[in-house]
């Protein structure tokens, strides 16, 4: 166990100040990296099986460009917001921070709103999970983004409470920093299937 | 659901299983309320996050899954003693391989080697506990609860019985109805995070946490093996989830992945299985010749031979590792093109391998050799690994691989390379950290004694299954008629096997013996060590080190020894040590993957969801717990310092 109270080094931002918060962020950093590995085999599945649809419906037959815009526009902004908040941090307004993490946090959930909507309208279209193993691949690749935004959000809503609860502490800046990596991370992966997924497949 | 269902029923075996399994439950029970156990097993076991602690418990769970690995085992020899056996049917049979295969790899090799780095690592590195010291304990218990329920299939539900591998169709719904192959999917689903997260903890520990003036190239051998190994795990595990999690979501929700129709894929499953698999078999024999070397090097007197060639190697083995998959299914169906690459990057693994090899045999020359339990399991590690690395290469070959494939020369290789170097490894391990883990030395006449059983019955149990394999007996078949010649071997086979057993034995004997009568290390140094580890007292103070060790060179604690001094602990820089407290919330956490697994496994859903509120709800307590740990006292230090002699 780090030896916290001879580390702590005020020169640093307040999220890196204590050295449990330096191995919490380094740690984080490599558990980002095991989830590149785990989307990276989640895309790869998913490329080997979209174009073999069964007797269901194609790529082509299926996306809708429109829905798709709306919610790339609504993470993308986000992760910008998201940006907002770490920099009010940095400049130790409170207020700032809490109103941008909000901001992202909505805008998280439009995201989620609009992809459930999407999902379901693909499902009233009889295109379900089990219709072909490109409809298992495509849910399961973006329902596990869509999950992991699921659980941003609700872990962003914990740290709010407690930013709200306490204040600047380096502990709680350590996690605003932590969920922000995590956030921004989420935006990179949908960049990769708006891509891959939705223009290769309107495209193909 | 009826009963009859829910319950394995049918088979005497089975039974006797249910008796003593719930005659072991209720003596555990009783001995724990008979000697007021319960408080002690809650406050020291059960919410620790110590590291040495966890690192125990790591080791107990793999001694108990090799024996039920080793029971699966015996079975598994006893129906192929001779020709067209009686004693197991061919689906109890597929049943025993599949569960012997899984737990081996999984729930003993690897909690083994962790339970290992859990105990040495820190110490090695001249630290006072992991980076995530309660992170670490949710891993070991997501790695228990996950073996507990792989282990209860075979009596309630039904064992998966598809193989280890479990390749599709044939692991699929269509192939495979009943819940075996859930089982299969869960478990090593639940155990694959904690080990993924093992990892991640291991490799910021390293990195972040050693002693001052420990450079990476002043590392321990085996803190350097544990470094890549956590690498490994992270890029490799991720695959195994996605896998079991695409199982999971064929099995219980009738998706198209890897089915026979709709596009689904079955060659997808071998192809991800084995991206993570092979990868996985370097997660516990890379840590296997970090013991090795650390043996080897204590017990000939000298510093370790060509170490910056065994970093490099050990490097050079990881990399490859992931590039090498294919050659798990030559015959199925790859080009000459695909076929002949992954050849040539399998037969490229020899060359870092064999650069290791030849560093063991240069640590020996000229040595002052002691041939202590550890030491003999290390020295015959290297030809009994040379033989099953040779075949190994032998099968590389991908058009010679039509020959061997999927025969019982397949299986002596990997026995061949896994067992003398993985199960070997952890022996030596054992022997040489004991004192470490428990303040007394296992006894070595008896440890002698496991050693010429286990190592002679090894040879011959899996020698002659070479020839049986180029005879052309297949794994996994269940019985075999009398005219294809096969029974001598096969008796020799079962004779080696029993004997190996009977090494067994000797080890539990030996736990029991050396716990009662076993000479205590006073010392802290038995062996007269190179690492920091023996720098501490036996058994470890709770704190590891009460003065963090300054590091000058590569084998740190000898080069303290040398220049006379040994490490000495100043009471006046003494200050107080800040430890992290228990918490129960791990095991708690854990015991609802356990409930959501099970309710997943039998389709339970309600079950599965209300398990999953907990888990949440205690990642929630989580995020809102504050506490900070506390601090041991510089007075408390002096005492517990002087009472094990290593004070002023």
């Amino acid at each position: 166990m780090a030896d916290t109270a001879h580390h702590y080094d005020e020169t640093m931002p307040l999220e890196y100040r204590t050295e449990e918060s330096r191995l919490n962020i380094l740690g984080f950093w490599i558990f980002l990296g095991a989830e590149v590995a785990l989307f990276a085999t989640l895309f790869a599945t998913y490329l080997v099986l979209f174009q073999r649809t069964g007797h269901g419906p194609t790529t082509a037959d299926l996306f809708e460009i429109k829905d798709v815009m709306i919610e790339t526009l609504l993470l993308l902004t986000s992760s910008f917001t998201c940006g907002l908040a770490v920099f009010e941090m940095r400049r130790r307004r409170l207020t700032g921070l809490l109103v941008w993490l909000l901001v992202t946090l909505l805008l998280g959930a439009g995201f989620i709103t609009f992809e459930v909507r999407e999902f379901i309208h693909y499902v009233h279209e009889g295109a379900t999970i089990q219709t072909s193993a490109f409809l298992s691949s495509f849910f399961v690749l973006v329902g596990t983004h869509g999950a992991h935004v699921s659980l941003g959000i609700g872990w962003m809503t914990l740290i709010i409470i407690q930013l709200l609860q306490r204040g600047f502490t380096p502990r709680t800046a350590r996690k605003v920093f932590i969920v922000s990596l995590y956030w921004h991370f989420l935006d990179v992966v949908w960049i990769f299937i708006f891509t891959l997924v939705y223009l290769t497949g309107m495209v193909m | 659901m009826k009963w009859s269902e829910f319950f394995v029923t049918g088979e005497p075996l089975i039974y006797a299983a249910d008796v003593s399994i719930v005659l072991t439950m209720i003596g555990i029970v009783f001995v724990l309320t008979y000697f007021k156990k319960w408080k002690w097993l809650w406050n020291e076991w059960l919410t620790t996050v110590d590291h040495k602690k966890i690192g125990v418990m790591y080791i107990i769970s793999a001694v108990l899954m090799l024996f039920r690995g080793g029971v699966d085992a015996l079975l598994m020899r006893a129906q192929l003693t001779a020709p067209n056996m009686k004693f197991l049917d061919s689906q109890h049979y597929n049943e025993i391989f599949t569960t012997h295969g899984t737990i081996m790899i999984l729930f003993m090799a690897m909690p083994f080697i962790i339970g290992l780095m859990n105990i040495v690592v820190p110490l090695q590195i001249g630290a006072r506990d992991v980076a995530y010291p309660y992170l670490n304990a949710i891993s070991f218990w997501l790695f228990f609860v996950g073996a507990m329920l792989f282990n209860i299939a075979f009596v309630i539900g039904g064992s998966p019985d598809a193989g280890w591998t479990a390749y599709f169709p044939l692991a699929g719904n269509e192939f495979s109805p009943g819940v075996g192959n859930n089982y299969y999917a869960v478990a090593l689903q639940i155990s694959g995070i904690g080990t993924l997260m093992t990892g991640i903890n291991f490799l910021v520990t390293i990195l972040k946490m050693r002693a001052p003036g420990m450079t990476l190239m002043r590392m321990p051998m085996f803190t350097w093996t544990i470094l890549i190994t956590c690498v490994l795990i992270i890029f490799a595990f991720p695959v195994l989830t996605v896998a079991l999690a695409l199982m999971t979501f064929d099995r219980l929700f009738d998706t198209q992945f890897f089915t026979m129709a709709n596009g689904g894929m079955s060659m997808l499953w071998a192809n991800l299985f084995w991206i993570w698999g092979h990868p996985e078999v370097y997660i516990v024999i890379l840590p296997s010749f970090g013991i090795f070397s650390e043996v080897v090097s204590t017990f000939a007197r000298k510093r370790l031979f060509g170490y910056k060639a065994m970093v490099y190697s050990i490097v050079g083995i990881a990399f490859l590792s992931f590039i090498v998959w294919v050659h798990h299914f030559f015959t199925m169906g790859a080009g000459a093109a695909v076929n002949s690459f992954f050849s040539i990057t399998t037969m490229a693994i020899a060359v870092p391998t064999g650069v290791k090899i030849f560093n063991w045999l240069f640590t020996l020359r000229k040595g002052r050799i002691r041939f202590t339990t550890a030491m003999l399991w290390s020295l015959a590690f290297i030809p009994n690994f040379v033989i099953g690395g040779v075949t190994g290469v032998m099968l590389a070959m991908a058009a010679a691989d039509y020959q061997y494939h999927n025969s019982y020369f397949l299986i002596a290789h990997f026995h061949y390379v896994l067992i003398a170097g993985t199960v070997f490894a952890c022996f030596a391990g054992l022997h040489y950290w004991y004192p470490k883990m428990f303040g007394h030395i296992l006894n070595e006449r008896l440890g002698k004694w496991t050693f010429w059983l286990f190592m002679i019955g090894f040879n011959i149990c899996f020698f002659p299954m070479y020839f049986l394999g180029l005879m052309g007996m297949t794994r996994r078949m269940y019985t075999y008629s009398a005219g294809l010649g096969w029974t001598p071997l096969n008796v020799v086979a079962s004779v080696g096997a029993a004997l190996m057993g009977i090494g067994f034995i000797v080890l539990c004997y030996n736990i029991y013996y050396s716990a009662r009568y076993g000479e205590r290390d006073m010392t802290g140094d038995p062996w007269d060590g190179r690492t920091l580890e023996w720098a501490t007292s036996s058994p470890v103070a709770h704190y590891n080190f009460a003065v963090i060790p300054e590091v000058k060179d590569l084998d740190a604690y000898w080069e303290m020894k040398k220049s006379g001094k040994g490490f000495e602990i100043d009471e006046e820089k003494l200050k107080p040590i800040h430890m992290p407290s228990n918490s129960g919330r791990p095991f708690l956490i854990s015991i609802a993957f356990f409930f959501a697994g099970f309710g997943l496994v039998f389709k339970w859903f309600t079950l599965a969801i209300i398990a999953a509120v907990f888990i949440i709800l205690g990642l929630i307590l989580r995020s809102f717990d504050d506490d900070d740990g506390y601090y041991i006292s510089v007075d408390e230090i002096k005492r517990t310092e002087r009472l094990t002699g290593k004070g002023a």
